[in-house]
C-alpha cells in the first residue's frame, strides 16, 4: 500500500508540471519586415512594434492614453519641481526639465544605462550627417546639464503644454555605438551596429534581446538577462513577416504562427470574417484609435473650395450605414480628427448624420441643379469629382465604391483612381497633385496638435521642399490662432476649451471629411492573457513582459 | 571558337552597360522618392530635414550624375550600401539569392522531370485522348494564377489536412530542424512552382518532337528497322532537346531573379521580394546590382544555351 501511495504522489507530481506547463515560444506574424534597426532612422511600424520589446522610450502614453515615464522615475512637471520656466532672448521661454534614469535600467551586456547615453544620442540626433530622420526634437534641445550618472537636465527651447513627453528620445548606448559615429559621422547610418551587429546584447535595455535576424523572414528575441523588471514569460519571441495577408491567415490556422499582431494584422474585414467564424482557437481583439481614416481636400479646386458643397458630400455619406455594412460596426465614425476616447474630445461637436435631403438643398444653394443623372452648374459643367486612394487597399477600395454610389444618387460623378501607395504618398499627395478628394488615414498620439495639417504655414509648396501635411491648402486665421495657443497653453481646462473650439470650426469649415476611426485587430490564442492594444502609435509590445501565458 | 567567345563577351558587357542605365533611369523617373515618402510619414520633418536628408542620400543631384557615380563605384569593386536594409549590398543578396537557388532549381528539375515525359508520350499519340489529356492540364498549368494556386495549396495541404507548414523556410518554435524540416517548408512553394512550369515545358518538348517526327532521318531509321524505344530517345528527342536548351538557357536568369508572388505568398525570402522591395523602395545599389546579377546570367545563360547546342549538333558552328 505505502508503494502504490508513493507511486500515485509520483505521477501525480510529475503530471503536474505538463498541465501547467507555459508555452516558451510565441510567434507573431506581421504584414511587414523591419528594415532597418536603428530605432531612431526611418520611422516604420514593423520597427516600432519589434524594438518596443528590446527598448525603452523614457517617456511614451500607456494603453490609457496616459503619458507615464518609462525608463525614467518621475515624469517632470511644474508641481513636483523637475519642471522650471528658462527665460530665453527675446522674451521667449522655454523649459528646463529634470529626468532620472530608473536605478534597474542596463543595456542586455549589463551596462546600467547612464547619463552617457543621454549625451551621446543627442549628440548623434542633432548632428546633420547622422542620417537621423527627425531632427526637430534633439534641435529644440538647447542643452543637457548632467548631474551624475543618472539624473541630467534638458533645457528646450519653447515651453508647450507636453514639454514633458520625451517619447521620440530613443537611448542609443554610448559603449558601443559612439566609436561607430565619431569614426565618420557621414557613415553612421551605414555603420551602426544596430544593422552591423544587430544581435549584439548591448544594444537593447528592454525585457527581450534580439538574439537572430534572418533578412526579409522573420527575427528572434530572448529574454534580457540584464532586464530587472517584471519577468517575461516566453523564452523566445518570434517575428515572422507574411506580407500577403490571406497566407497570414493560413499561417495562423495551420499554426505557423500564434497569433496577429493588431498593430500591423489582418485588414479589418479579413478580422471580421475570422471572427465571425468564431474559431474557437482564438479570440479577436477589436481596437479603435487613432487612425484618423478621412477624405482630404484640395482646396484649392473650385468646386471643392465652395464649403456647402463639403458640407454637402458629408451629409450625403452614410457613414453609419457603411461601417455596419463594410466594418461590422467595429470603426466609429469620425466628427473631426479627435478620437472620442482622447481627453480633449468634445462631445458637442457637430455631427453630419445622413441627410440626402439637406445634402441636395445645399448642392441646390452652391448653384449645382440636378438637370439629368448629373448635377450641372450654371456654366454647364458637371458635378464631377475625383477620389483617389491607395492601390491594393482593399478596405478604401471597397469604402471609395460605395461612397461613389452614395454620392450618384445626389448627382454627384465620382470618378475613382487608385496609385500604389509609394506614388500616392511619395508625390501624388505630397505634392498636392490630386483633383479633388484623397482617401487615406493620419496616425497620432493622444491630444496630438494638428498643426502639421491644419496650421497655413504647413501647406506643401516647392518653396519649402513639399514638407508639411496641410494638402488641402486649408489657411484660416482663427484655426491658426488656436492651434498656436493649444501648443502653449498648460492649464488643461483652458486647453480643453481651446480644443472644443478646433473641433468645431473643424466640423464647420470642413478642410477634410472625416469618415472612420480605424479598428485593429489583434487575433490572439485564447490561452494568452495580459495583451492590451493601446489604439495609438506606441505599441502593445511595449508592456510583452506582462504578456502570459495561461493553458 | 575563342573568337566567337570573345565577340559574345563583348556584347554581354554592352547590353550590361545599356540596361544599368536603362534601369537606373527608370528608377530614376519613377515618382517621389524616400525621402518624399518620411515627409508624407513624419509631420516632424521640415524642409531643412528634406534638404539635408536629400543631400546625404545623394538624391539631390541630377540623374546623369548619380548613375556616373554608381558606375564608378562598381568598378572600384564597391557595390555599396542598400538604402533600406543598411547593410552592404552583397551581404543581403548572398543569402537572399541562395534561397531562391534552392525553390527555383528544385522547381525546375522537377518540372522537367514531370514535362519532358508527358510532352514526349503526347506527341507520340498526337489527337488522341492522352494527347488531349496532357494538353489540358498543360493549359491549366499556363492559366493558373500562381498566387491562387500557391493559396490552395496552403489552405488544403497545411489549413486542412495540416501535413504541411504554411511558410517560412524553417519551423521557428525550436521543436523541429534540420534536412526535413526544410524540406517540408519546401514543399509546396516548390510544388506551386513545378506546376506552374509544367505547361511551358510539356507543350515545348510536344511541338518539338512532332516537328521531329517528320524528318527524313527518322523516316530513314524506321525503314532500318530501328525500334520505337530507340528511334525516340536516341534520335527523335536528341533533336527535339535543341529548342528546349535554347529555352532553357533564356530562363537561366530568372533563376536568380526569384519568384516574386510565390515568395510573397509563402514567405521564403528570396530574390524576387528582394527586387520588388528595393525597386520600389528607390535602393538604388541594391535593385542596380540584383537585377545586374539577373541580366548577366540570362546572358550567360544564353552562352551556355549556345555551346551546347553547337554540342548536340554536329552542324552547329560557332564562329
Amino acid at each position: 500500500m505505502p508503494f502504490l501511495v508513493r507511486s500515485l504522489l509520483t505521477i501525480l507530481l510529475l503530471a503536474l508540471p505538463l498541465t501547467a506547463r507555459a508555452k516558451d515560444d510565441l510567434v507573431i506574424g506581421i504584414t511587414q519586415y523591419p528594415a532597418s534597426l536603428h530605432p531612431n532612422m526611418d520611422s516604420m511600424m514593423a520597427k516600432t512594434y519589434v524594438m518596443a520589446m528590446a527598448l525603452r522610450p523614457l517617456t511614451t502614453f500607456d494603453a490609457k492614453w496616459q503619458l507615464i515615464c518609462m525608463l525614467c522615475e518621475r515624469l517632470p512637471s511644474f508641481d513636483n519641481g523637475l519642471a522650471k520656466r528658462a527665460p530665453l532672448a527675446a522674451g521667449k521661454s522655454g523649459v528646463a526639465l529634470t529626468y532620472t534614469l530608473r536605478a534597474d535600467a542596463f543595456w542586455g551586456d549589463g551596462v546600467p544605462v547612464s547619463t552617457d547615453d543621454v549625451l551621446f544620442t543627442w549628440e548623434a540626433g542633432r548632428h546633420p550627417q547622422s542620417g537621423v530622420a527627425n531632427a526637430e526634437l534633439y534641435q529644440r534641445i538647447l542643452n543637457i546639464e548632467v548631474k551624475d550618472a543618472k539624473t541630467f537636465t534638458v533645457h528646450l527651447d519653447r515651453l508647450t503644454f507636453d514639454y514633458n513627453a520625451l517619447n521620440d528620445f530613443q537611448l542609443l548606448p554610448a559603449h558601443i555605438e559612439r566609436p561607430r559615429f565619431a569614426a565618420a559621422p557621414a557613415e553612421y547610418r551605414n555603420r551602426t551596429a544596430y544593422d552591423q551587429d544587430s544581435t549584439n546584447p548591448g544594444l537593447y535595455n528592454g525585457p527581450y534581446r534580439i538574439s537572430a535576424v534572418s533578412l526579409g523572414s522573420h527575427l528572434i528575441l530572448e529574454p534580457n538577462p540584464h532586464w530587472r523588471g517584471t519577468k517575461p514569460a516566453f523564452k523566445r519571441v518570434v517575428i515572422r513577416t507574411v506580407e500577403n495577408t490571406a497566407a497570414l491567415e493560413a499561417q495562423l490556422l495551420s499554426g505557423g504562427v500564434d497569433m496577429i499582431a493588431g498593430e500591423l494584422g489582418l485588414p479589418l474585414e479579413q478580422a471580421v470574417a475570422l471572427d465571425k467564424r468564431a474559431d474557437p482557437r482564438f479570440r479577436v481583439l477589436f481596437k479603435s484609435g487613432l487612425a484618423y481614416e478621412h477624405l482630404d481636400i484640395n482646396l484649392s479646386s473650385p468646386i471643392m473650395a465652395d464649403k456647402r458643397v463639403r458640407q454637402a458630400l458629408l451629409y450625403g455619406l452614410d457613414r453609419q450605414g457603411l461601417s455596419r455594412q463594410l466594418f461590422d460596426g467595429r470603426q466609429p465614425v469620425a466628427d473631426s480628427s479627435v478620437n472620442p476616447l482622447d481627453t480633449v474630445h468634445a462631445d458637442d461637436t457637430p455631427h453630419y448624420s445622413y441627410d440626402p435631403a439637406k445634402a441636395a438643398r445645399l448642392l441646390d444653394e452652391a448653384g449645382w441643379i440636378q438637370t439629368g443623372a448629373v448635377r450641372r452648374n450654371a456654366k454647364g459643367e458637371a458635378l464631377s469629382v475625383e477620389l483617389m486612394t491607395t492601390a491594393g487597399n482593399r478596405s478604401r477600395e471597397l469604402l471609395s465604391q460605395v461612397i461613389q454610389g452614395q454620392w450618384r444618387k445626389l448627382g454627384i460623378d465620382t470618378r475613382l483612381k487608385t496609385e500604389p501607395a509609394r506614388v500616392f504618398f511619395g508625390e501624388t499627395v505630397t505634392k498636392r497633385r490630386f483633383a479633388h478628394l484623397a482617401l487615406f488615414a493620419w496616425i497620432s498620439s493622444p491630444e496630438s496638435v494638428p498643426r502639421s495639417t491644419l496650421h497655413s504655414s504647413q501647406i506643401p509648396a516647392a518653396a519649402n521642399n513639399w514638407t508639411g501635411q496641410n494638402y488641402a491648402g486649408y489657411a484660416d486665421a482663427r484655426m491658426d490662432a488656436l492651434l498656436d495657443a493649444i501648443e502653449i497653453e498648460l492649464e488643461a481646462p483652458k486647453r480643453t476649451e481651446l480644443w472644443r473650439r478646433l473641433q468645431h470650426l473643424y466640423a464647420e469649415e470642413l478642410p477634410a471629411l472625416p469618415l472612420f476611426f480605424r479598428a485593429d485587430a489583434s487575433i490572439l490564442p485564447r490561452q494568452l492573457q495580459g495583451l492590451a492594444p493601446t489604439g495609438h502609435q506606441n505599441p502593445s509590445t511595449l508592456w510583452i513582459e506582462n504578456w502570459r501565458w495561461q493553458p | 571558337m575563342t573568337g566567337w567567345l570573345g565577340s559574345r563577351l563583348i556584347q554581354s558587357l554592352i547590353v550590361l552597360v545599356v540596361m544599368s542605365a536603362v534601369i537606373h533611369g527608370l528608377m530614376g523617373l519613377m515618382p517621389g522618392d524616400p525621402i518624399d515618402l518620411m515627409i508624407a510619414s513624419d509631420p516632424h520633418l521640415n524642409a531643412a530635414d528634406a534638404i539635408r536628408l536629400k543631400a546625404l542620400y545623394g538624391l539631390d543631384r541630377p540623374w546623369g550624375e548619380r548613375y556616373l557615380a554608381w558606375i564608378a563605384q562598381v568598378l572600384r569593386g564597391e557595390l555599396g550600401y542598400s538604402r533600406l536594409f543598411a547593410k552592404p549590398v552583397l551581404a543581403i543578396i548572398g543569402p537572399a539569392l541562395l534561397n531562391s537557388l534552392i525553390l527555383m532549381l528544385s522547381a525546375l528539375a522537377l518540372s522537367l522531370l514531370i514535362a519532358v515525359p508527358l510532352g514526349i508520350v503526347a506527341a507520340l499519340r498526337p489527337g488522341r485522348a492522352l494527347d488531349h489529356l496532357i494538353n489540358a492540364v498543360s493549359f491549366a498549368s499556363v492559366s493558373l494564377p500562381t498566387f491562387w494556386l500557391g493559396l490552395m495549396l496552403m489552405v488544403v495541404f497545411a489549413v486542412l489536412l495540416g501535413w504541411l507548414p504554411a511558410g517560412g523556410m524553417q519551423s521557428l518554435s525550436g521543436e523541429a530542424s534540420g534536412l526535413a524540416d526544410s524540406l517540408r517548408h519546401m514543399a509546396l512553394p516548390v510544388a506551386t512552382l513545378t506546376i506552374a512550369g509544367i505547361g511551358q515545358y510539356a507543350r515545348h518538348t510536344r511541338a518539338a518532337m512532332l516537328a521531329e517526327a517528320g524528318q527524313d532521318y527518322i523516316r530513314t531509321a524506321k525503314a532500318k528497322g530501328c525500334g520505337p524505344a530507340r528511334l525516340v530517345l536516341r534520335h527523335q528527342w536528341r533533336n527535339a532537346l535543341l529548342p528546349l536548351i535554347t529555352l532553357l538557357g533564356l530562363e537561366f536568369g530568372t533563376l536568380f531573379s526569384g519568384a516574386l508572388i510565390t515568395e510573397t505568398v509563402f514567405g521564403w525570402p528570396g530574390m524576387g521580394k528582394l527586387i520588388a522591395d528595393a525597386v520600389m523602395g528607390n535602393d538604388f545599389n541594391l535593385a542596380l546590382t540584383a537585377l545586374m546579377l539577373a541580366t548577366a546570367m540570362t546572358l550567360l545563360g544564353s552562352v551556355l544555351a549556345d555551346l551546347l547546342m553547337a554540342r548536340l549538333d554536329p552542324r552547329i558552328k560557332l564562329r
